[in-house]
């Protein structure tokens, strides 16, 4: 066991001494969560409810989590990367969980703008909210990451990702949006946990068969 | 130490392989030849695990851990340096000292003056040799070697020609190569793909 979590802590630390390098994907995902907010700031009537800005709150979150992920495997894709991790003795699900790990670091910089950003353009964030998004993340980077290892071995990568992730981010979506505006959230909350080890394990038994050729 | 009994692999409807037989045992060095697309680098990536066959049988009686594989691309990032390239491909081999071994071969490859250098600021070259240090890294019991002495230089090919001579004794060989020449006299088995 210690000898995976070394090996997920080697690759995790690879990708995250990658983005400082080349700062591919934070860059980018700030920026666009920050003009997603700023462009639902002025499409949304003004006087609309509360509600309504919660809502807009989780398509940000969801591109902005697609936009990340669409870059999860771009060096190992463009330089057949994957044969070298593939090669390694390394328990190949380790690859996932290092990647799932690092995407979640991307993402939740992305949302340490993102919340605040909210709560200047439209209304204050609640606990329930944030516990709502923290479950979120875990749920998209690892069902993210699976299926962007599946899409890079497409054709039509940049096509086929949104194609498989947004289906499969329906679920989040209505157990975020839901643990946002209702008074009681644990229901939503204990969804998206659910929701979470479930699809975690589903990517984590399934990765090996993705990346084999 | 390699067996393949009727072994097939398709590409969509394109037979690459197809009904191959093939023994290689412990300490052999089998020399690959034929032109570009007959299946070399096919075979090869058969052998090392990175495809698994669409028809037949193969079996390849060595521990992933213990087989080295230089493929045509270098498989190294090009962001990081040699060093941290060669420290993680050491962490993930769980290499014994790790440090001295990667010390050693950018030494011998004539790469440790670089060593700090980022990989995309190398020629082909010098990312071939790194492609092989990182081959060697681990020890391979094993050696499956594409084309290895591509974009070297003269001096980096007698580099190789060195090396390869010295592992001979220990170390099993698929290697594919347009130049069979060179390698002959190392060959103990030769399989020519048409």
């Amino acid at each position: 066991m210690s000898a995976y979590l070394a090996d997920v802590a080697t690759l995790a630390r690879k990708d995250l001494r990658l983005e400082l390098r080349a700062r591919s994907v934070v860059p980018a995902m700030l920026l666009f969560v920050v003009a997603a907010l700023v462009v639902f700031h002025f499409a949304l009537p003004s006087g609309s409810s509360e509600l309504a800005a919660k809502g807009l709150l989780w398509v940000a979150i969801v591109f902005t989590a697609l936009l990340g992920l669409t870059r999860a495997f771009v060096a190992e894709r463009e330089q057949r990367l994957l044969d070298g991790l593939l090669l390694a003795p390394c328990d190949r699900s380790a690859i996932w969980l290092a990647k799932a790990v690092s995407m979640l670091g991307f993402l939740v910089v992305a949302e340490l703008v993102a919340l605040p950003a909210f709560a200047l353009f439209f209304s204050g964030i609640d606990g329930a909210t944030v516990a709502g998004v923290v479950l979120a993340d875990l749920g998209i980077c690892a069902v993210g990451t699976v299926l962007a290892a599946m899409a890079v071995a497409g054709r039509a990568r940049e096509l086929l990702l949104p194609l498989l992730f947004l289906p499969l981010a329906i679920p989040i979506v209505i157990g975020g949006v839901g643990a946002s505006v209702v008074d009681e959230p644990a229901r939503y909350l204990g969804f998206l946990a659910l929701y979470d080890a479930v699809f975690a394990i589903i990517s984590w038994a399934s990765f090996e068969y993705v990346v084999t050729e | 130490m390699i067996a393949a009994r009727k072994l097939g692999r398709t590409f969509g409807v394109k037979h690459v392989i197809r009904d191959l037989d093939l023994d290689v045992e412990r300490g052999s060095f089998l020399l690959l030849t034929g032109p570009n697309g007959s299946g070399k680098t096919t075979l090869l990536r058969l052998i090392a695990g990175l495809l698994v066959p669409t028809a037949g049988e193969l079996d390849v009686d060595v521990r992933r851990e213990r087989i080295g594989f230089l493929g045509h691309e270098p498989l190294v990032y090009r962001e990081l340096t040699a060093l941290e390239n060669l420290d993680l491909y050491g962490r993930l081999y769980r290499v014994p000292e790790r440090r001295e071994r990667i010390g050693m071969l950018l030494e011998r490859f004539g790469l440790w003056d670089a060593r700090n250098q980022r990989a995309d600021s190398f020629s082909r070259g010098m990312l071939q040799r790194l492609a092989l240090c990182r081959t060697l890294l681990h020890d391979p019991e094993l050696l499956v070697l594409d084309e290895p002495f591509s974009a070297l230089d003269e001096e980096g090919a007698s580099l190789l020609d060195r090396e390869l001579v010295e592992l001979r004794a220990n170390a099993t060989f698929v290697v594919s190569t347009h130049d069979p020449a060179r390698l002959e006299p190392l060959a103990s088995q030769r399989l020519a793909f048409v």
